[in-house]
């Protein structure tokens, strides 16, 4: 019985995530990464409100994965895809871990049977929309002198400014990188008992 | 659709508004935190957007996005170890019950 249920829950979730793609390609006249960009676009917009929204805070974290893995293919499709793979490495590979741990480090069995949301939830929420709308005016009023084709980025071009120009700030990131794993430790290690 | 910047600029929008609302709704401190990693890479969705639309940016916006993966890796380190730190002490994830210094 359980198992039909999450079947069918799959089949509506792969449907709300395909509409919008099948949509723009078949109806609206546009190529095949248009309905990339449609179906991606969508699944990162509705994991990213399960991830807000959910009770329970594990599934929480999953839906971040999943948000995180759209936003991936997001990359790929604008020109990015070095940019797609370190993400896949250091948001899914790490940090997701990393937050999952603490997830399960910090939670209690009763957690997920209490108020998920603060009071001000309401004003919050009427923030989030005031704030979407309005970056959406901005966005859609501003000229950004932009090319009409977005360019795929070679990784040898992009491993070549790395590594030329911006040299020392890898290299400081580098040792920001050491620093905070040494905070981190430092910050989270037990407290030693007094005697 | 995806050859123009301003669906993926409204889409970083929307993204980052969804983070806004789940900082400031949530209970849970790593809620919160998960609320602050979408609001990162909806900015990092920007920045990739741009470095591939506009011509003069060519390379500079997929380092920047390096950078800022970066960053946002150290502050999910040091985040999480203050949540877990404080929970140590108080055993409890709400952030509404973290009250030492209001009373």
């Amino acid at each position: 019985m359980r198992a039909w249920l999450y079947l069918l829950a799959a089949a509506v979730a792969g449907a709300v995530i395909t509409t919008p793609a099948l949509l723009v390609y078949a109806f609206a006249g546009g190529t095949v990464d248009d309905a990339l960009f449609a179906a991606l676009a969508t699944l990162m917009l509705v994991s990213g409100l399960a991830v807000v929204t959910m009770r329970d805070i594990i599934r929480c974290g999953l839906a971040m994965i999943v948000c995180f893995l759209a936003l991936a293919g997001i990359y790929v499709v604008a020109g990015a895809p070095l940019v797609a793979a370190a993400q896949v490495i250091v948001y899914i590979g790490a940090i997701s871990v990393l937050i999952l741990f603490a997830i399960m480090l910090t939670q209690s069995k009763d957690a997920p049977a209490r108020l998920v949301f603060q009071t001000q939830a309401v004003p919050a929420a009427v923030a989030a929309v005031v704030l979407a709308v309005l970056i959406g005016l901005g966005v859609s009023s501003t000229d950004w002198g932009e090319a009409s084709r977005r360019a795929r980025l070679a990784t040898d071009a992009l491993a070549g400014v790395l590594f030329d120009q911006y040299v020392l700030p890898f290299e400081v990131v580098s040792v920001l990188l050491l620093a905070a794993v040494i905070g981190g430790v430092f910050i989270a290690k037990r407290e030693r008992e007094p005697d | 659709m995806a050859d123009s910047l301003d669906a993926y600029l409204i889409l970083a929008g929307t993204l980052f508004a969804i983070g806004t609302f789940g900082f400031l709704a949530r209970r849970n401190a790593i809620s919160m935190l998960m609320s602050i990693e979408l609001m990162l890479n909806a900015v990092n969705l920007a920045i990739v957007a741009f470095g591939s639309f506009i011509p003069a940016l060519k390379a500079d916006g997929s380092v920047i996005a390096l950078m800022v993966m970066a960053v946002a890796a150290a502050e999910a380190t040091v985040g999480l170890a203050i949540v877990i730190a404080i929970y140590r002490n108080r055993k409890t994830p709400l952030v509404d019950e973290y009250d030492a210094m209001r009373r």
